[in-house]
């Protein structure tokens, strides 16, 4: 009953290849004699499993088009900092250079002060969360900006959760509060950073609220049914935190 | 007859003192930890996050289209803009083309955006100097811009007004000629709040030489927008970077030259003309054509990431998402917001200032708390 009304939903917005395509799946199944009571269910039903089927996600990092020119700031860092470079990738007109965790910060620094590429101007530094990817779990992302030479480029490396990856606050000092952030809501630790305390969460928070595991409704439902109940559990923990 | 008692000393110990977060020159839940010698700040440690709504998380789980409404939500003292750099970030990711009608009506919008923005800075800027009068004043030429956006699109602070792909809406029949007509409001006016500012000798006691910052710490630390273009570095997204309708636009980009609070004024005044300059040629040269270009039913777009950045009034607003290309919410959903960069340099500006000056600091690197803490 509680599935039926989701499909309906579904299907007005879906463009109509796909409700074509599911049109004719309940015919065929009626014609089946086996499962009698599913055409009940609408032709989505099977989507939601099939969603919750489906592998989860992993970086699209694309490999750059065979014909394309690699920029020469691109070049400059294959081949000035030796082995540091995993992949060059490129979308919609945006250069990324993925790198090696270890040497994050080496790149980093040979990005700001090469003539050629003098990224002197850190945008962003962000990171992403890809839980089903073994190991190494986050992806530090950096967009540099060159204030000279007016050109962009994207530096990422791959974190492990239990991995700390050097700050790059020497560099930039823009990053340092970037660095807290990233530290604040995805859990990366940074080593050499003169600060990393959590910048946007109280600092007695449990959690990383941007891990792709941490819920969106925030860390439980006490709150928000019983404060009365919440507020004892919290009363409890502090005096047996006192004891 | 000498004694060799010493003198009776002053206590010299450190102070550190809070500053908010319910402070009326904080323009927002801004709280700072001083350090103090007398009345001198040592050190300063702005404490954010009073206002973090986790606009990035909810993102991650809305669609593409319902994000514009949440992108209102961060600066929302210029709404349209953030809306501007979100739905030009997906037509990057999607590569949609925007029809020519439409990016002239978002340069509109968003220029009369940066002058409203700019009002509001200017007002409580001044305001927090003592200034009243011109509080008042930007105020009352505010209201003016936000007659003419609630005529555009019904609503007065959080506009929702663009849309993946174009605009929503048209622009009302008479509505380029009230906008014209608001620029020579806008423009008769200015000389007012220089009279009263530019030449006046509390202002520029109280602002030259004030929270001095050379163009290589500015680009350091990250600074952007008008403070980092008053410490003279040419950087304007819309120069460098054009979008919308701004590689059609004749403008210039006004630098500082000493990276002063006074500077910084002087280079956000020069930002009117030179908006409304823009306003005029764009609202002027409105092409005929539609106003939504060509759009899937459902917005899911191929899997890849980008990062776009506009310049929004208070310096660069970069968007960067990731889409998985699977899902009809984006995977990743990063703002980098101006007020946020901008706000890092504060310690580094008030260090060894006095702290009535740390008001005036906080005026001139022009923080919205919404955008700082999401």
């Amino acid at each position: 009953m509680s599935e039926g009304p989701k499909p309906a939903l579904d299907n007005p917005d879906s463009p109509d290849p796909q409700v074509k395509a599911a049109a004719p799946k309940p015919e065929t199944k009626a014609a089946a004699p086996k499962p009698a009571p599913k055409p009940a269910d609408g032709p989505g039903s099977p989507k939601p499993q099939a969603k919750a089927a489906a592998p989860p996600p992993l970086p699209p990092d694309q490999a750059p088009p065979a014909d394309l020119a690699v920029p020469a700031f691109v070049a400059a860092v294959q081949s000035g900092v030796a082995g540091a470079v995993e992949q060059v990738s490129y979308w919609v007109g945006d250069w990324t250079v993925i790198v090696a965790a270890g040497r994050f910060a080496e790149v980093c620094t040979f990005l700001r002060d090469t003539p050629g590429c003098q990224f002197d101007y850190l945008s962003d530094l962000t990171a992403v969360d890809w839980p089903a990817r073994a190991g190494k779990r986050f992806d530090l992302v950096a967009s540099l900006y060159s204030t000279k030479l007016r050109q962009r480029v994207r530096v990422k490396a791959h974190v492990g959760e239990d991995e700390a990856i050097s700050s790059v606050t020497g560099v930039w000092p823009a990053a340092n509060w970037l660095e807290r952030e990233v530290y604040d809501m995805f859990g990366v630790r940074f080593t050499g950073h003169p600060d990393l305390r959590r910048l946007l969460m109280p600092s007695d928070w449990q959690g990383h609220p941007q891990r792709k595991d941490y819920p969106l409704e925030g860390p439980g439902e006490l709150l928000m049914e019983s404060p009365q109940d919440w507020l004892k559990a919290r009363q409890a923990a502090a005096e047996a935190d006192v004891k | 007859m000498q004694t060799d008692t010493p003198l009776p000393m002053f206590d010299t110990d450190e102070l550190v003192i809070n500053m908010g977060p319910q402070h009326p020159s904080t323009h927002g839940v801004l709280r700072l930890v001083l350090k103090l010698d007398g009345e001198r700040v040592i050190d300063c440690d702005p404490v954010i996050g009073y206002l973090h709504r986790g606009i990035e998380k909810l993102s991650e789980n809305r669609d593409y289209t319902q994000i514009i409404l949440l992108t209102d939500r961060m600066d929302y003292v210029a709404a349209a803009t953030n809306n501007l750099g979100y739905v030009q970030t997906i037509e990057k990711l999607y590569s949609l083309e925007v029809p020519r009608r439409a990016r002239y009506i978002r340069t509109v919008l968003s220029e009369l955006q940066r002058v409203a923005s700019h009002l509001l800075w200017l007002g409580t800027h001044a305001a927090d100097l003592g200034a009243l009068t011109v509080l008042l004043f930007g105020l009352r030429e505010r209201e003016l811009v936000l007659d003419l956006f609630e005529e555009y699109c019904g609503a007065r602070l959080t506009y929702n007004t663009m849309r993946i792909g174009g605009q929503p809406v048209d622009v009302p029949p008479g509505w380029d000629r009230k906008v014209l007509a608001f620029c020579d409001v806008q423009e008769s006016k200015l000389p007012e709040y220089e009279q009263l500012l530019t030449s006046n000798r509390i202002f520029m006691e109280r602002t030259q030489d004030v929270g001095v910052i050379t163009a290589a710490d500015a680009i350091g630390v990250g600074l952007c927008g008008p403070p980092l273009r008053a410490s003279g570095v040419y950087r304007d997204v819309r120069k460098d970077e054009p979008y919308a309708a701004y590689d059609e636009m004749e403008f210039d980009v006004p630098l500082g030259v000493r990276g002063d609070t006074y500077d910084r004024y002087l280079v956000r005044l020069e930002e009117f003309r030179q908006s409304l300059r823009i306003i005029r040629q764009a609202v002027q040269g409105i092409p005929e054509g539609p106003i939504m270009g060509k759009v899937p039913r459902l917005i899911k777009p191929p899997a890849g990431e980008t990062y776009h950045a506009i310049e929004a009034p208070k310096g660069e607003l970069g968007y960067f998402v990731v889409s998985d290309g699977k899902s009809v919410s984006p995977y990743r959903f990063r703002v980098r917001p101006p007020s946020l960069c901008n706000l890092q340099a504060l310690p580094q500006l008030v260090r060894g200032h006095l702290v009535a000056d740390v008001v005036a600091l906080i005026g001139t690197i022009d923080i919205v708390l919404g955008e700082v803490d999401r």
